[in-house]
């Protein structure tokens, strides 16, 4: 036995691809590290709070997003597919308070129709694409111009707001916080967990990643292609319903500029995570990493003066390319 | 005959541990059409290959007019004069015959395309070529055989020296390969030496001066053709008794159809086809490229749309609408195209074995374990040489992938099985192997399969009865002592049989 062999190093090559796979870890830990030397504020209890509810949002809706494309498909519609839910719920909800009061049924009732609207809205899309045969990128970025629209035509060009009573019943779903965390990360936590099972563990997940890899194999496989991509959009639009369920009480309210790039940023989130673009291949723990660290960066440039938080999208611009560049060299 | 035009010497090829080209010496004269023949996989396309500058030897000296020459790329070669004519043509659609002949060496005046110029070139050559096409014309609106015409004149224009075509006639109908021939005695009179690959004995006996033939990778004969039969010349390529090669043909002993496909017609490729599967038979189809083979099973098991057909298993009318119905009657289709369709190339062996089959694996959850355990079964049936079981499917080589192809599709217990090209592009070992598989899975394991090949000697010996196609028709049925390869090439042709 040899000293390489007595260090356990002969996997030394095989180790060096473990570190390239762990990137987005270690991307995250070193900003952690980062934060709290620039501003010790950074590591206080209240501040990761906000980081992390913050990040269930846009976490929630790249989960779904990682799906999508691992399969193959993009979805740009998210964003104002969460305007518009939030915009319905809020109508929806207004007119319930009217009859059934301001108390959690009105709530459950404003809950089940997100639910509802983001199913039918993920459909619409996952439909159109495979039935109608045309490229995801075209169809999703018409109903992101539809959504964006009908939610700025319900509001009348201003704003739709929750009634104040129905308000403070749903408030905890997004403020409550149970043994030190904040419902919305409980929940993400959750969704992130069965996201997992669904593509590593079932037949739907292993398809998604059969049709993203090559879709000819994928149908000469005898998997029915179609259905699973309408499938992905679906969930997608079940994963925008749940984070919009979550976003509402925040505000509290619906405009046209809700949810504003948050397409951008899920896609984003997907790709730091390491997942590949064109699918194939895919993690949600990735996209998980990949979205804390984007919420992370605006958070730092806050807490600190040597970069201006205008600057914020460059620096998340730049990350994104950078974590591209590091896929396409796992490549070779 | 003067000065060899072109002569390599000693030539050996590797691709990675594997020699394929064994010391190959080969020449052509000015003016002289030089056949080459082999089985596929004899190394004639790898020799063509490595002439033309898209390979380079491992051993051994390429001499154009007596100076050794180097290629490191294709187009080095065509700048010395030496042009290879692809099997599939290599022309853009969109762009037009000038445009074509032109690319990449545009003529210039000043910023500009010297247009007029061009034009005026390709009309004096399509002229001298006696071609009756417009240099305005799109190439997508013109025959096959115009196609290769532009080809060939793109050559012409290069000042090729050396001109080598890949079965050039495979696709081109009897008129089209008279007027083929015409052309190149034209070119022979120019001097330009031609290299003629071809599987059809009959057109090497009718345009060649002299043939060499390849087998397995090594030279085995040259000589000039009147010097042949083409008998002689069909087993110098073979080289062996075909009855070692092929198992021994299995006997009925009474009539059961297992599938039956009534008038089936698939757009554009295949028109009114009608056949029967009898149970653990092997029925073999024949024919030329593009005669709609592959579009007949793919329509069969519903991976093409078809608009008329009828399909009975065991005398029972089944609906196959898409291949997942296909997969529930037990019906399962090896592609031609192993790293198109069959494999994920970039996905780990298991992923691969059970991505047909993966409902037995997830209950609900997948089971990793028995995908394992799964592979490791399969591993040892079909005798699969992989690294590990944890490598991508494309680290395999071609008779391994094609190995974990088939062990694919029998993870669903298929009862009738269509392999097309089940051998393409691998090696004379595994291709024994896969022959030994078929037959047992007819004689021992109760399957009845389908063999659709174009390597005509494969489907002789493997066959009990061949269907020939011909333009997207079943042209003739053949069994007995019709298997042979003259019969088959008739029917596939269209000199024989209903058109």
């Amino acid at each position: 036995m040899n000293l390489k062999q007595k260090l356990g190093l002969e996997n030394f090559k095989f180790d060096l691809n473990l570190l390239k796979n762990l990137g987005p870890l270690l991307a995250l830990v070193f900003l952690f590290i980062l934060a709290t030397a620039i501003n010790p504020a950074f590591i206080s209890a209240g501040n990761l709070r906000n980081v992390f509810a913050r990040t269930a949002f846009i976490g929630i809706i790249a989960v779904g997003a990682t799906f999508v494309i691992v399969a193959g498909g993009i979805d740009l519609s998210v964003g104002s597919m969460a305007a518009f839910i939030s915009g319905v719920m809020i109508i929806v909800m207004n007119a319930a308070a009217a009859r059934f009061g301001v108390g959690a049924t009105t709530v459950i009732i404003g809950m089940v129709t997100s639910i509802v609207v983001g199913f039918a809205a993920g459909a619409f899309n996952g439909l159109f694409i495979t039935k109608g045969k045309i490229e995801p990128f075209i169809i999703t970025l018409g109903t992101m111009g539809i959504f964006r629209s009908l939610v700025t035509y319900l509001a009348d060009g201003g704003t739709l707001s929750l009634d104040f009573g129905v308000r403070a019943t749903y408030r905890p779903v997004y403020y409550r916080i149970i043994l030190g965390v904040p419902l919305p990360v409980i929940v993400f936590a959750i969704i992130a967990l069965i996201a997992t099972i669904i593509l590593n563990k079932t037949k739907f997940g292993r398809y998604c990643t059969a049709i993203g890899s090559n879709y000819e194999v994928a149908k000469y496989s005898a998997i029915n292609v179609p259905r699973i991509r309408t499938m992905t959009f679906i969930l997608q639009g079940l994963c925008v319903a749940i984070a919009t369920i979550l976003y509402v009480p925040r505000l509290g309210a619906a405009s046209s500029s809700t949810g504003l790039m948050w397409e951008l940023e899920a896609i984003a989130a997907v790709i730091i995570g390491g997942t590949a673009l064109k699918g194939g291949y895919g993690r949600i723990w990735g996209t998980i990493v990949g979205a804390i660290i984007l919420t992370l960066i605006g958070n730092i440039l806050n807490l600190t003066d040597m970069v201006s938080p205008y600057l914020n999208g460059t620096v998340q611009g730049l990350i994104i390319i950078g974590a591209v560049m590091l896929q396409r060299s796992n490549k070779e | 005959m003067g000065e060899k035009l072109l002569s390599v010497e000693n030539i050996s090829k590797d691709f990675g541990p594997v020699r394929v080209l064994f010391g190959i010496d080969f020449a052509v004269y000015p003016g002289e059409v030089h056949a080459l023949i082999g089985e596929n996989g004899a190394g004639k396309s790898t020799l063509v290959k490595i002439i033309s500058g898209y390979h380079q030897q491992t051993e051994g000296n390429i001499y154009l007019e007596g100076e050794e020459v180097h290629f490191s790329d294709i187009a080095e070669g065509e700048d010395q004069g030496i042009v290879m004519i692809h099997q599939e043509l290599n022309l853009a659609p969109d762009l037009t015959v000038e445009e074509n002949i032109f690319l990449g060496q545009e003529k210039k005046k000043g910023w500009l395309l010297d247009k007029q110029q061009m034009i005026a070139d390709v009309k004096s050559i399509l002229k001298e070529l006696n071609c009756d096409v417009s240099p305005n014309q799109r190439i997508k609106g013109l025959s096959i055989s115009n196609q290769q015409m532009v080809e060939i004149a793109k050559a012409v224009r290069k000042e090729a020296k050396v001109i080598i075509m890949d079965e050039p006639t495979s696709s081109l109908t009897s008129e089209e390969v008279k007027v083929l021939f015409e052309l190149i005695r034209k070119l022979q009179e120019e001097n330009v030496g031609i290299i003629f690959i071809s599987h059809k004995l009959d057109e090497v006996k009718e345009i060649a001066d002299r043939v060499t033939i390849l087998r397995d990778g090594e030279h085995v004969r040259t000589g000039s053709v009147e010097n042949f039969s083409e008998d002689q010349m069909a087993n110098l390529m073979v080289g062996r008794e075909l009855k070692d090669m092929y198992p021994e043909k299995p006997v009925f002993e009474k009539e059961e159809v297992a599938l039956e496909v009534k008038n089936l017609s698939v757009p554009d490729y295949v028109e009114s086809a009608s056949f029967k599967l009898q149970k653990n038979e092997i029925l073999g189809f024949a024919g030329l490229v593009g005669a709609g083979r592959t579009e007949l099973m793919e329509g069969v098991v519903g991976l093409k749309k078809r608009t008329s057909g009828e399909i009975h298993k065991y005398g029972e009318k089944i609906e196959i609408n898409n291949y997942i119905d296909a997969v529930k009657n037990n019906i399962a289709y090896l592609s031609e195209d192993r790293k198109g369709k069959t494999l994920l190339t970039n996905k780990k062996l298991t992923i691969n074995l059970t991505l047909l089959a993966l409902e037995k694996f997830a209950k609900p959850f997948i089971d990793n374990e028995r995908e394992l355990e799964a592979y490791i079964g399969a591993a040892e049936k079909f005798e699969i040489q992989a690294p590990n079981y944890n490598v991508t499917a494309d680290k395999l080589s071609g008779g391994n992938q094609q190995k974990l192809g088939v062990a694919k599709l029998m993870e669903i217990e298929p009862e009738i099985i269509i392999f097309d090209e089940p051998t393409r592009g691998i090696d004379v070992g595994t291709k024994q192997q896969m022959y030994d598989f078929i037959k047992n899975l007819v004689t021992e394991e109760d399957k009845s399969c389908i063999v659709v090949s174009s390597e005509l000697q494969e489907i002789i010996g493997l066959c009990t009865r061949v269907v020939v196609m011909c333009n997207g028709r079943v042209a003739g049925i053949v069994s007995g002592e019709d298997i042979n390869e003259e019969t088959i090439m008739q029917y596939a042709t269209g000199l024989k049989g209903v058109i």
